[in-house]
């Protein structure tokens, strides 16, 4: 048995920033639920077609004995067996909603990391080209986020997709505008306290470029606070996205999008309810998924807040 | 403090003018021609060309802005191309429904949201606390326009039969009309000028209006379609500002001075509500002014749903149909209100906290 004299370099080597993040973060309840309902997400959206018993846009006229927006139909609970089963009912188009649902798991999840990468490359640049510049080009730079930020987020976004057109690819785009700011401003604050800490003087003192000192030393550090405005970004995004589609300007039918279903079936919601509230149900768990894991993130980080 | 004021304002022109810049850019850069967009598609020519000279359409991109920007200081916001009404006319009648939306909305939030902020941080842990912080979660999670669809579907159809229905549609029941307080009192404002501005805008707050005038039926009607949407509305704010609560009152909670009060005998309600809370405030006023961008956002939806005719869905109506004067105006009046919203919020630090110097 080593005794403690024993135990190698390695053993007690201290553990790294992101071990401890990781170890912290696996006990956290809040991240361990947001981690889980996400894991599943992702593999229902890798797994789409295995899950879904339809193709989401096949029109079912014809082919089987369903009604115009016919409620569900669950064996287990009592659906007569000769029925076909569809455990969130038809649509309007005569379609499969569950199928529907489930490839729309796909559409959302490529919302919100196409957006939100799109949100930090802009945003970090901005942030750290503002901080670590100072001066005129910081002024230039923030109080143009401040006149992006001093519109509501939605209707700058609903703005934006009126003058590129309606369209998924649009609102991707202005949904990626719209959260810029919030970035540029979060890279920008570490920035700015990092860029006089000692070891970025001791480097500056090595004769290392802005560019060097820039990428190699400060972004790594300021990573922590942007990790956590990017999971919780994701939630607003996939929000915001699912908005416009509601509103008609996103997502454009048929594609199977949780917004676009919820929106073109809204008028229906007295006749038939369960086509506004399973696409719904989809979106929350979605946004609390990562909602739930940014806010565990977040403790993990920053031990203190927890305290 | 008046400097602190002063020197904010001046501050804001800026980015005001960089609002009027963006919007009067943006809304040039919509695609379409405004003239087919309002006279329809077998517009002629001809009959465009005079559209274009009557809205000033033909003029430089540059010197249309320059126009504008000498109209907007006047207080002059156009007239729009879809309705050939003054813009000021239509926020006149828009702004006050959305206001009244986005108060009762905030009002729910606080009225509810702090005291579940308060528990949860005093029963840390308990059920209630994890109850809480779960449904907070699920709050700020939701799609306002699907618990709208869900709200509207429970209380109009679910419950209609009882005494808990509630309208899913309008801001008043046909046939129920709110007379103007001020035509009630035998005012005589005329219909233009500060003063019938003013009053106007009041009175297109029903709630209000009806509470001035004293007509119960009408401010029962009124509540009653005014319940569902502000519910809608207020579920976001109401978790985000739970969840303040609880942080910022456990935060406070663990400090000596509050384990001081407990010792000398004070009672437990006093020392949380006097000692605890008063100190926990300075983050909640903060999230409680950052709500009002969300509740406008918010309203957009919320109005689709209910049809309620506010400045969110009349923006949005706006937009699709390419009338920049409404845009335009309609932009700058929120952004304007944004702008105020913060101003308000920073001020108030100093009645929450008179340690806080504005300088």
């Amino acid at each position: 048995m080593a005794t403690s004299s024993e135990v190698s370099a390695a053993e007690i080597r201290p553990a790294s920033l992101w071990r401890l993040t990781w170890r912290r973060l696996l006990r956290q309840r809040s991240a361990q639920v947001g981690g889980l309902i996400l894991l599943l997400l992702v593999l229902t959206a890798i797994f789409a077609p295995v899950i879904a018993p339809y193709d989401p846009l096949e029109v079912l006229i014809g082919k089987e004995d369903v009604r115009k927006r016919e409620a569900p139909c669950i064996h287990l609970l009592g659906c007569p067996p000769d029925k076909p089963q569809h455990i969130m009912g038809i649509d309007g188009n005569f379609r499969d909603v569950f199928s529907r649902v489930i490839y729309g798991t796909r559409v959302s999840l490529f919302v919100g990391f196409t957006t939100v990468t799109f949100a930090i490359i802009a945003g970090t640049l901005l942030g750290a080209i503002s901080g670590y510049a100072g001066g005129w080009v910081d002024n230039v730079i923030m109080r143009l986020m401040d006149v992006l930020m001093a519109f509501p987020s939605l209707l700058l976004a609903i703005a934006i997709v009126a003058v590129l057109g309606r369209g998924l690819q649009n609102a991707l785009l202005a949904i990626a505008i719209v959260s810029t700011p919030v970035y540029a401003r979060v890279v920008r604050a570490s920035v700015l306290s990092l860029k006089e800490r000692e070891f970025v003087q001791a480097s500056r003192a090595l004769g290392a470029g802005h560019a060097h000192i820039l990428l190699r030393r400060i972004l790594p550090n300021a990573l922590p606070p942007l990790i956590v405005q990017a999971t919780l970004g994701v939630a607003t995004a996939i929000l915001d996205a699912a908005a416009l589609s509601f509103l008609g300007l996103g997502a454009q039918p048929p594609t199977p999008e949780w917004g676009t279903m919820l929106g073109t079936e809204r008028n229906q919601v007295f006749t038939a309810p369960h086509l506004v509230f399973f696409p719904g149900l989809a979106i929350m768990i979605t946004v609390l998924a990562f909602n739930l894991l940014g806010d565990g993130l977040r403790d993990a980080l920053d031990p203190r807040l927890k305290q | 403090m008046l400097q602190y004021t002063i020197r904010r304002l001046l501050l804001a022109i800026p980015v005001l003018f960089g609002i009027l810049l963006v919007t009067f850019v943006l809304a040039r850069a919509i695609p379409g021609d405004p003239c087919k967009a309002m006279l329809g598609e077998k517009a002629t020519p001809e009959v465009c060309e005079r559209f274009y000279e009557e809205h000033g359409l033909n003029d430089p991109v540059p010197v249309q802005f320059a126009v504008y920007m000498g109209k907007v200081l006047r207080g002059d916001l156009g007239t729009s191309i879809r309705f050939s009404r003054p813009v000021s006319i239509i926020i006149l009648e828009r702004l006050p429904t959305t206001v009244e939306l986005s108060l009762a909305a905030l009002t729910l939030a606080v009225l509810i949201g702090i005291p579940l902020g308060i528990i949860s941080a005093v029963y840390r842990n308990s059920p209630v606390d994890v109850g809480t912080m779960v449904l907070a979660n699920t709050g700020v999670s939701m799609p306002v326009y699907w618990l709208g669809l869900i709200l509207a579907y429970t209380f109009a159809l679910l419950l209609k039969d009882t005494p808990f229905w509630l309208p899913p549609a309008g801001r008043l029941s046909a046939g129920v009309v709110a007379k103007p307080f001020y035509e009630v009192f035998g005012w005589d404002v005329g219909t233009e000028g500060a003063r019938y501005f003013v009053l106007e805008f009041f009175a297109n707050m029903y709630v209000l209006n009806s509470l001035i005038t004293r007509d119960w039926a009408v401010l029962k009607d009124a509540l009653q379609h005014l319940a569902l949407p502000a519910m809608a509305l207020s579920t976001i704010p109401l978790s985000i500002i739970a969840r303040m609560t609880r942080s910022s009152m456990l935060e406070v909670l663990r400090q000596d001075y509050i384990k001081a009060a407990r010792a000398k005998g004070l009672r437990r309600h006093i020392v949380i509500l006097k000692h605890a809370l008063r100190n926990a405030l300075l983050p909640i006023v903060t999230i409680i002014g950052l709500q009002v961008g969300l509740l406008f956002s918010g309203a957009v939806l919320t109005e689709t749903i209910f049809s309620f005719a506010g400045v969110g869905r009349m923006l949005f109506e706006a937009i699709t149909a390419r009338d920049y004067p409404v845009i335009q105006g309609f932009t700058v009046v929120i952004a304007l209100i944004y702008v105020g919203v913060n101003l308000l919020v920073d001020l108030s630090y100093v009645l929450v906290d008179p340690r806080i110097r504005l300088e």
